[in-house]
Formats: C-alpha cells, structure tokens, sequence
C-alpha cells in the first residue's frame, strides 16, 4: 500500500502519491478512484470551478456501447462505465432515467444498414438491441414524423445527469481525504529523484506519479512529459435546448444512423426535464472558445422538427456549445509510461461521461502494474449529491421549507446557499449554475439574476474578475 | 376553500385584489413568488408610471408603492410560488412553508411577463459573462445595487430599451450604442432625440446584431449595417423586449393556451377554458405599459365578482374568434355571445399597415373601422355582442388599403 508521508514543516510542496491533472468527468473519476485505493492524491484545475471544459457540455447519454468499434478502449471503457455507474449511482444519489433508444432510418440506404448495427451491438456483448419496423417505432414514439424506413432499439440506453456526477466523484474523493486544488493550471514540471515536481502559480507541487486528464489541452500538458504522440482538435457540438413543455414528446433518445465521423445529431430528454437536439461536429483550433451560430441552431431546429414535427410549437430555453477533444486516432488516447512516471489520458469524447468510471478502474490497473500495490479504503464515505433530476423529488417538491429563487428551474434558495458552502463550495457563475441550476431556465436569468448574484455576494471568484461590480460608482447615490 | 386566489402581485394582480377586496371578498390571497409585492415596476426606478391610473408620473416603485397601499388588506403570501394549477381552482404553491394545497372558486392569472433572452434568439458568438435581458438588469442595478458592466450595447428599441437607456444613466454609465434591426425605432420618435442628445448614446437603426465575441466577459459585438460587418466595442448586452407572457402554469398544466399570443385562450369575460380560471394583464399576450395592464386587471376583477354572485353566462358554446390578414393575434379568442353586452377585440399586426379593421361572423360584416395600426400597438374594435348569437365562425381582420 502506498502511503505517502506528511511532508516536514517548513517545506512548501506538499508530497502526493498521485497528481491527477484536469476535472472534467475523467479526472474526477480518476481522482475518486485513487482516493478510494489508499492513495495521497491531488486535483489540480486549472479553472475557477471543476467541469469547466469539454465536460460542460455533455449531452447527458449513459451510453450501453453497442455502436462502439470493436476491441477498442473506447468499447472496453464503455461497457465498464456503464456498469460501474449502475453501481454507484444510488449510493452518489445520482440519477438515471431508463429512457431507451431508438436509431431511426430515414430512408432505405439508412436502413440497409440497420442488420450491421445490429450485429455489431450483440458484438459489443448488448444482446437486448434489435431491429424494429417503423410501426413499432410509431407505436413507442407517436410524435415522431411517419415516413421512417426503420430502425433499431437500443434498450439500456438511459440518461443522467452531467453535471452531478463529476461533482459526486469529486466529493466523494474529498470526503475520503483527497485534495482538490482549484485556479490551479499546471505550467510545467520536471522529474527528479522520483517526484514530480509541478509547476502552479500558487508553487509547486510533488507527486509521485502524475495522471493527465485535460481534455482539449491534453497534448499541451503531455509535452511536460514527452512529446505528445497526438494531437488535439477539439470538434464543437452546438446544441438547442427546448422548453420543458417539450420534454413529453418523446420517451426515448432519437439517434439517426451515424456516419463515418459523428454519431449525429441526437433528441434527447434531459436530466433536468427538457429536450435537446444536437449536437453538430465541428473541427476548430481554439481550445477554449465554442461559439455557438444562429444559422446551424436554426438548422438543428429544422432537424428536430423534422423528426418530431410537434417540437415547432415549443420555445428555445437555451443553446450552448462544447468542444469535445478528438485526436487524429479514433480510439482514447490511454497509456503509462512507467520511466516518466506519468499516466495518459487523453482524446475522450463525447463517451468519455459514460467511460469515466471505466477509464479511472483502467487507470489505477495501470499503476498498479507499473508504480506499486494499491488496496481498496475497506469503509469508505459514500457523498450523495443534492438531486437536480427532474424525475425525482427536488427540494421544492420534498418539503425543501425554502423560497423558490429561480422560477424556471424551481431552485430554492437554500439550494443555492449549500452550493456555495461544504468541501467544494462553487467558486464561479458556471460552476453554481452547474450545482443548481439557476439561472438556467427559459428567462435565462430575467427573474432572478439579482437575487442569485445577492446570495453570492463576494462568493464567486468569476465574476470580480471579470469587472461585476457592488454597488453605486463614485457620486451616483444608489 | 377561498372565493378568490390571485396569482401574481404584480400592476394586475394589486389591482384587481384592491377592487375585489372593496367590494367585499375578504378571504383573498395574493400569491407572489419574489419577497415582495409589485411585479417588474418594482425593480424599475426611474419616472414612468401612474399617468393612465393615478394622473402622476411616479417611478416603478412610488407607483408600486401607491398599489400596495390601496390593496393593504389583502393578505398576500410572498416568497410563495405556485408550482401547479388544477381542474376547477386547485392550486399547489411552494416556499417556506413547504408545499400546500390551496383551492378557490375563482383563480386569477396575473403572472406578467419576460423578456426573451439570447438563447431563444439564436445569437451566434461567444456566451460569456455580461449578457442579460433589460428586467434583470433593473432589477441588479435599482434593488440589487449591482454594477453589471460599464459600457454595453442595447440591443432593440422598444420602450423598454429606452427605460434600459434611464437605467444606465441611473448607474452613471454610457451604453456604447443602441441597435434596432428595422429602419424605424420601436418606440415613438421622441425618444431617439432624447437618447441622442441626453445621453449620447447613438440609436442605429437598420442594423442586425451578427455576433456576440470575447471569451471571459464580452469584448464586443458585430453588426451587419448597410451590407458591412463591423464591430462595437462594449462590455455586456442587453436584449430588449421581444416580451413573452409568462404563461408556464398554463402551458405546464390544463389551460389552453394560444401560441399566437403565447397566453391562456380567454373569453369575453376573462376566463380561461377552465372557467374557475381568470386571466388578465401581459399574461395575455406582450406587451402593454403597467396603466392599461391595470385597466384590464379591474374588468377581470368585475368580471369575476359577477362570477361569484353567479351572474356570468356559462363557458360554453363559445364561438370561437380567428385572427386574419395581417393580424398576429387576436383575444379574447373565444366569446360568448348574450344580449346587451358590447364586446371589446384587442390585436395586433405583424408590420405597420394602414387599413380597415374588420369582424365579420359567418360572413356578415358585424363591426369595421379604418385604423393606422403599427406592430408595438394595440388594436381595439367594438362590437355588439347580441348580433355574434348563433355564429359559427367568427374572423377578425385588418384588410390593407392602398
């Protein structure tokens, strides 16, 4: 068992067994995983909050992998994510909404290749998938548009929450006495007598072994490494976010036959009760920026109202966009190199919410195989999250006694509070909106903006920098 | 059970709980979900409001002021949201008392109004930190005393642009400029002049917002004019108007609403198509100044008061109302014709028109006036209820002339 010594007073860099860099979903995934094997480890993100990157804009499907290429880490992780999710997601208070899924074919070249797909789901070890005749699809889903060719069912196909589960991980690693260390990017770093030594703004930090979670900078942060082997280009998904008055026109997630490059454009519940279209692929440079374009959100409603001509008569609640980080390899990008003491994760898109648990199971194999025995805490804390799911009781619901701040998304104000206290408390607008909610519903903000920036008064680090003001300027009486 | 349940205690809802408390209903409750009574005026402190229904030019919050006073014996529940409404007057609120069920013989729908943000206007760019809607920011500026961004951009020139505009000048900062797509200002004349020379904001008129850009807080945004990109810099934005009923409890639960207007489908005498169900003010379709909205709110209140004394037509056998030509909407959207009452049809046009205002039934022409209609006001016609009796169809429509 590795256990790392309390570093002799006076010296600055704390000593860690483990230093996983980035916390979007797979760093906070893998971060629990060796907190919960015994091991001293550390967080570091760089930004104000945790799930800042690619993993803000998740789409929120907890994928079976029945369409994942054969005997590659991405089917492998899947699967295992899949799985160690439904373990864990009751004892994390973690949703997850047994949607299905349906693939539908538009017209007969798409449904040539239904028996394929199907094929290769029984492949992948999904058994239950089959093909459905569009009666069928009609008969499960009445709202969809009648000329379909066909299609697949893709029973385990569930979605959940993108938000809660990183921050679940994450708190549960905490509560087990992990570290996490926010507005902390990583510059550089050098190996010496067996430790990192890393490089923050805040000094540096020691580590015994340093794990690479960061997304879309992933081969940036690899070059402290070794020259990265592959290289990032984040592909941008848009997305449209329908009203809540739209969430019961389908029950399960509407997936089109994919192509070569994307899986599609996807209709889907959301966790927080609404439905989305989206998203595209975009390949772009910028690794931090996703705009979001008028004319292709148009194109996504038109996409979504073909497919379900009843979504024209429900408003827009939101658009965004993510930026999933591809490489120019179709597979994750996952390796140790045992002489540089550094694991790699890198290139995981879009499944990477579903493989998160799989990937952290893989990623403390590796150590073990190359950097010593780990061993399981025996009783470890287990750290529900507050429940933002819209198909189970919220707070406002379960006797919450506390005023509704947000209107469109029923968040109370006692909601809000806790968001801002405890372990991880939100350190940015982002980050509380992702614990919450507010602000985030069909006002976007009109009803309770003020209100919301009154309970974080001075809390959020985002929001001084970028200029929010308290208060009149000088000579103007409030 | 209450006789009455207000829901929303904004100009609408004070109004109509000060006439039906007057005339007598004491077990009436005001539902409000913010901590206070008085709707969006509240928040908005500069001069504007009183003229129509006290002959004073008051800010939002004297005139809220002079509403709560006048409905002081009305009990109303703040903090208190209504999170359901039921068949025949069961409505479910939540706050801190937790959940309750209460139940009235008449529910008044009086929930306003909001702006439409970014989002559902499709805007291309960046989403960073610094854009908001012209009631949000109000309301951080007057009651939350808040400092948003120093130098932003207006986009839309609706009233409420203008009341954006005052509130910038309040905080001591120069919007960068205000921006309306169309080749006229929303808004009557007088206020270009006044934000040219008052505030020196420029009003650009024919110009399109292309894009937000800047990554952390907004750094600028583009602007299509004349055919030619180019770039403003500002600091945040705010989208102005495109006002959108707040109408979630109906759309969420039994009430009929109509996509035209986006509000509850109501009758001539301001029920919706649950009859235990009233509505009245912006809920019923965007947008009118606090005054008219008031004006209305005290109709429904007589309207609901004869309810009460079992004095209102059944809420059947309606006929219902169809909005033609160019005309956008039309409500009330059903009506129940009976002898000796004048009904009142309020639309509005998509595009500045001038031509004849007609309502014709199964045909037959009932009413008609020639109008000068623009697309930010209302249109009223006047018919004779009794000559709608056993109609089928009924059409208002706005016929252009040339």
């Amino acid at each position: 068992m590795i256990r790392m010594t309390v570093p002799p007073a006076g010296q600055t860099s704390p000593e860690y067994g483990v230093a996983v860099l980035g916390a979007g979903i797979v760093g906070c995934a893998v971060f629990r995983s060796f907190v919960l094997a015994g091991v001293r480890t550390v967080l570091l993100e760089r930004d104000d909050d945790i799930i800042n990157g690619a993993s803000k804009g998740n789409s929120g499907i907890l994928h079976t992998g029945f369409d994942a290429t054969l005997a590659t880490l991405e089917s492998r992780f899947v699967a295992a994510g899949y799985r160690a999710y439904r373990q864990v997601h009751e004892r994390l208070n973690l949703p997850l909404m047994r949607t299905m899924a349906i693939m539908v074919a538009w017209n007969q070249q798409e449904q040539s290749r239904v028996a394929a797909i199907v094929a290769q789901a029984h492949a992948n070890g999904v058994r239950e998938v089959r093909p459905l005749a569009p009666a069928e699809i009609s008969r499960y889903e009445p709202a969809l548009a009648a000329d379909m060719a066909g299609g697949v069912l893709v029973p385990g196909e569930s979605v959940i929450d993108p938000w809660s589960a990183p921050l679940a991980y994450v708190l549960q690693g905490v509560a087990n006495g992990g570290h996490v260390r926010r507005a902390t990017p990583v510059t550089g770093g050098r190996l010496a007598d067996g430790f990192w030594h890393l490089v923050t703004p805040g000094g540096s930090v020691r580590a015994s072994v340093v794990v690479n979670c960061t997304g879309n900078h992933g081969d940036l942060v690899e070059a402290i490494a070794r020259p990265s082997p592959f290289r990032i280009t984040p592909r941008k998904g848009q997305f449209v976010v329908f009203d809540k008055s739209a969430y019961a026109l389908v029950g399960a997630i509407i997936l089109p036959v994919p192509t070569e490059r994307t899986k599609g454009v996807v209709i889907a519940r959301t966790a927080f009760g609404n439905l989305m279209v989206g998203p595209t692929a975009e390949d772009q440079e910028d690794r931090d920026t996703a705009t979001v374009d008028q004319a292709t959100l148009a194109a996504l409603i038109g996409r979504g109202t073909r497919i379900i001509p009843a979504l024209a008569a429900h408003p827009i609640t939101a658009t965004f966009a993510g930026l999933r980080p591809a490489t120019q390899f179709k597979d994750f990008q996952i390796e140790a190199l045992p002489k540089e003491r550094w694991i790699t994760v890198s290139g995981i898109r879009s499944t990477g919410l579903t493989a998160s648990l799989g990937i952290a199971l893989h990623v403390r194999e590796l150590y073990q195989a190359h950097f010593g025995i780990l061993e399981e805490l025996p009783d470890p804390v287990w750290t529900p999250v507050p429940n933002l799911c819209e198909e189970r009781p919220r707070p406002y619901q379960a006797g919450a006694r506390s005023p509704i701040v947000c209107h469109c998304e029923l968040v109370t104000r006692r909601e809000i509070e806790d968001a801002l206290e405890g372990p991880l408390p939100a350190r940015s607008l982002g980050g509380l909106k992702r614990r919450t909610r507010c602000m985030m519903g069909r006002c976007q903000g009109f009803y309770c903006s003020r209100r919301v920036f009154e309970i974080a008064r001075g809390r959020l680090a985002d929001l001084q920098r970028f200029g929010f003001q308290e208060g009149m300027p000088d000579g103007v009486a409030g | 059970m209450r006789s009455v349940i207000i829901i929303g205690a904004g100009p609408a809802g004070l109004t109509a709980a000060r006439i039906l408390r007057a005339a007598g209903i004491k077990d009436l409750l005001v539902v409000e979900r913010d901590e206070q009574a008085g709707g969006l005026p509240r928040h908005c402190g500069h001069h504007g409001f009183g003229v129509l229904d006290f002959r004073h030019l008051w800010t939002g919050p004297r005139y809220i002021r002079e509403l709560c006073d006048m409905a002081k014996d009305v009990e109303i529940a703040t903090d208190e949201t209504v999170i359901a409404v039921e068949p025949g007057g069961r409505v479910r609120i939540s706050g801190t008392h937790g959940v309750e069920n209460l139940a009235a013989r008449t529910v008044l729908l009086a929930t306003g109004i909001r702006e439409t943000p970014r989002s559902a206007r499709l805007v291309s760019g960046t989403r960073p930190y610094g854009i908001t809607t012209t009631g949000a920011f109000q309301e951080m500026v007057y009651t939350g005393g808040f400092r948003p961004f120093s130098r932003p951009v207006i986009v839309g020139t609706e009233l409420v642009a203008f009341s954006a505009l005052l509130t910038a000048r309040h905080l001591g900062i120069r919007p960068a400029a205000m921006i309306e797509e169309n080749d006229r200002i929303t808004a009557g004349r007088f206020c270009d002049v006044a934000a040219r020379r008052l505030f020196g904001t420029p009003v650009l008129t024919s110009t399109r917002l292309v894009e937000i850009q800047g990554r952390d807080r907004v750094g600028a945004v583009v602007v299509e004019r004349q055919g030619k990109h180019e770039a403003i810099a500002c600091d945040g934005v705010v989208f102005s108007g495109r006002f959108v009923p707040e109408a979630t409890l109906a759309r969420g639960g039994h009430l009929a609403v109509d996509l035209a207007t986006g509000g509850p489908v109501i009758d001539n005498f301001w029920r919706c198509s649950d009859p235990a169900y009233f509505a009245a003010g912006n809920v019923l379709r965007a947008v009118e100044h606090s005054g008219m909205v008031s004006r209305e709110a005290s109709w429904a209140a007589a309207a609901i008061l004869r309810g009460l004394a079992g004095d209102l037509p059944a809420a059947d056998n309606g006929v219902p109302v169809r909005a033609a030509g160019s005309l956008l909407y039309v409500y009330p959207q059903r009506i129940i014709p009976h002898e000796g009452a004048r009904i009142r049809l309020y639309a509005r046009t998509r595009a500045a028109c001038r031509g004849r205002l007609r309502l014709t039934a199964d045909g037959r022409e009932i009413a008609a006036r020639f109008v000068n209609a623009l697309p930010e006001r209302r249109l009223t016609l006047d018919a004779p209820s009794f000559r709608l009796i056993g109609s089928r169809s009924v059409e208002l429509t706005l016929e252009a002339s040339r």
